[in-house]
């Protein structure tokens, strides 16, 4: 290992002297001993920014430039707890390893102690930005090793939320992609607008977050009075919203600058990695499993699939907005077309009896009580269903044992595989460009670590 | 680009058996409309190759069902999800793995995005995949000791400490 020599006075600028005999000579054998052990690597490994993979060394690269910084977990602008090993050299990203767990709650461990029913509460956690999606793919898959059929007003209610619940996760996407780049005013305008969706949200299921609204079975309730006048409100407001947001960035100079061929990964990078969503779409490829694999009723809906051409973060904001755009679309047809009926199923294995009927009969109560309690059994089998998240595939993989509680719930978390676009999308980019691809891949990190 | 169709692929079996030809041991089974292949972990690498080369270009989830206490026969099963954009359908592997010796191929060589998933599956299970460039924990931290997920992992099992007693329990 080469030793680096200090003198008392050196001006920079002209020829380094020789290193003094006694710095080499004149340390005692056990600290040379100690300094021949420290290697490079143990030192890292000592420091805690030793990054263990298959990556060999390049030699060629000068170590004095090379510099391993740890990013996060507590940065702003890593969207919660995810710490970035990044790799420098100089001013270049060569190397980016994702490390998370920060936020690793167990969730699915804890969904194999909580019956069918109340799976619920439990995976509208995972994306708290986007619960009602969770709440859906979860009740789905259940549905499916159920086998039962969901009233039509119960799939439009269902899929007027989460189109709604796409608006506002996108918005809040949008408001901190632009605040981490800088752009303040959009973050503002973002979670304005989000406002207008989280009271409907609050109105309808009673909570901002985490509703635990969509249930197996159907929905926990009926839309409240007046909604087709709040969802025309949403519709109207964020349609004139979205036309400040095209004033703010769309042909902003300094945004495009900042976004414009920053961050690209390429169609058959995002297939290979497993990168769905927006973060796909950006690239070209039109893959909404709304449109090749619909669930509860959305092919009756007329949208259209928004792709954009060069996968950069420029054209997974203009995604992101367009996708607000037809979300819009959707919400606008359920609200004119929302089919009358029951809001659950009317399958007494899953849902309870009505209200009606349970002042009037002894064995109407107890049905009442022992689904709630107990809960109901769900058929031996095993299952996978994926819905389109807001931020791509959210899939659910479900056994079932026969008991009221699952022999194991997976959350395919779309979060979580978008991370590993990340060193693809900084590799050889500036360090300043490290925010606007992190933001553009949207990631929660409630939905990375479950 | 690889185009997709909106309707689910008609018959589609042609493309099933083409895969499935070059390994006779697989079994095909129907689960709730999905279409699921039942493979040892000797034969998981060919069988995935022949997918990928089939048209399944994503992997979609790689994950672990722990079946403690009801199957005899081996007590994990590892659960591949694969994703075919052009023709617009998904493939699900099984690959049962026994108790004594938890490992399968890694498939981190045919998709490269199966790194993170398998180091869940590690982190979670403790089922080794061999090949794996960097088989570490992912969720949990580095010095935890057993893996979460499986069934005889007890809910509460982490001793807590209170600040006024340094003393684990």
């Amino acid at each position: 290992m080469a030793k680096t020599t200090t003198t008392d006075i050196w001006i920079s600028g002209t020829e380094a002297p020789e290193p003094a005999d006694w710095m080499v000579a004149g340390t005692d054998e056990g600290a040379q001993e100690m300094v021949r052990h420290e290697t490079e690597e143990r030192d890292r490994e000592q420091r805690g920014s030793r990054v263990m993979d298959d990556w060999v060394v390049d030699d060629t690269i000068d170590d004095d430039e090379r510099m391993i910084v740890n990013m996060g977990p507590q940065h702003p602008s890593t969207h919660g707890v995810l710490r970035l090993n990044i790799e420098l050299e100089g001013e270049i990203v060569r190397r980016v390893k994702p490390i998370i767990g920060y936020l690793h709650t167990g969730m699915e461990k804890t969904a194999e102690t909580l019956t069918f029913l109340q799976g619920g509460t439990n995976v509208t956690r995972m994306d708290y930005l986007a619960p009602l999606h969770n709440e859906l793919c979860y009740s789905l898959a259940v549905e499916k090793l159920l086998g039962v059929e969901i009233p039509p007003r119960a799939q439009a209610i269902r899929v007027l939320l989460t189109e709604l619940n796409r608006v506002s996760s996108h918005l809040v996407a949008t408001a901190t992609n632009g605040m981490d780049i800088g752009a303040l005013s959009m973050m503002m305008y973002g979670f304005r607008e989000r406002e207008l969706i989280l009271e409907f949200f609050e109105k309808t299921t009673g909570l901002r977050m985490n509703h635990n609204f969509i249930r197996p079975g159907g929905v926990a309730a009926d839309l409240p009075d007046g909604w087709r006048e709040d969802v025309d409100q949403i519709i109207v407001r964020i349609t004139a919203a979205l036309g400040d947001y095209e004033d703010l960035l769309k042909e902003n100079p300094i945004w495009k600058g900042r976004t414009r061929g920053v961050g690209i990964i390429t169609a058959e990078e995002c297939l290979a990695y497993g990168i769905t969503g927006p973060t796909l779409r950006a690239t070209g490829m039109d893959w909404d499993l709304r449109k090749t694999q619909p669930y509860s009723g959305i092919e009756a809906y007329d949208f259209e699939v928004v792709t954009g051409s060069r996968g950069d973060v420029y054209d997974r904001y203009r995604v992101r907005i367009g996708e607000i755009t037809q979300s819009l679309r959707i919400v606008e047809q359920v609200m004119h077309s929302m089919p009358k009926g029951d809001y659950k199923t009317g399958d007494r294995k899953v849902s309870p009896p009505p209200r009606q009927r349970i002042n009037e009969s002894m064995e109407a109560l107890i049905h009442h009580f022992k689904i709630y309690t107990e809960g109901f059994q769900v058929p031996v089998g095993e299952t996978y269903q994926a819905i389109e998240g807001p931020r791509g595939e959210l899939g659910c993989y479900l056994v079932s044992d026969g008991s009221g509680t699952p022999q194991r719930m997976h959350t395919r978390a779309p979060s979580f595989s978008n991370l590993a676009a990340l060193p693809i999308m900084m590799a050889d980019s500036l360090v300043a460009d490290t925010v606007a691809c992190i933001a553009s891949l949207d990631p929660v990190m409630g939905d990375v670590d479950r | 680009m690889p185009e997709h169709s909106a309707d689910p692929a008609p018959s589609g079996d042609q493309l099933l058996d083409s895969i499935l030809q070059s390994v006779p041991s697989a079994e095909t089974v129907r689960s709730l409309g999905d279409e699921v292949v039942r493979v040892s972990a000797s034969d998981l690498i060919g069988l995935v190759e022949e997918a990928r080369n089939g048209g399944f270009e994503m992997c979609v989830d790689i994950t672990v069902a722990d079946y403690l206490g009801i199957r005899t026969d081996h007590r994990f099963e590892v659960v591949i999800n694969l994703l075919s954009l052009q023709h617009n359908r998904r493939l699900r592997l099984l690959v049962p793995v026994g108790e004594d010796d938890p490992e399968v191929p890694s498939l981190v060589g045919i998709y490269p995005g199966a790194n993170l998933m398998e180091r869940e599956a590690y982190d979670m299970f403790g089922i080794r995949f061999a090949g794996h460039p960097d088989l570490t924990r992912i969720l949990m931290p580095d010095d935890w000791v057993g893996h979460p997920l499986r069934r005889d992992f007890e809910v509460g099992s982490v001793p807590v400490q209170f600040k006024a007693s340094p003393q684990v329990s």
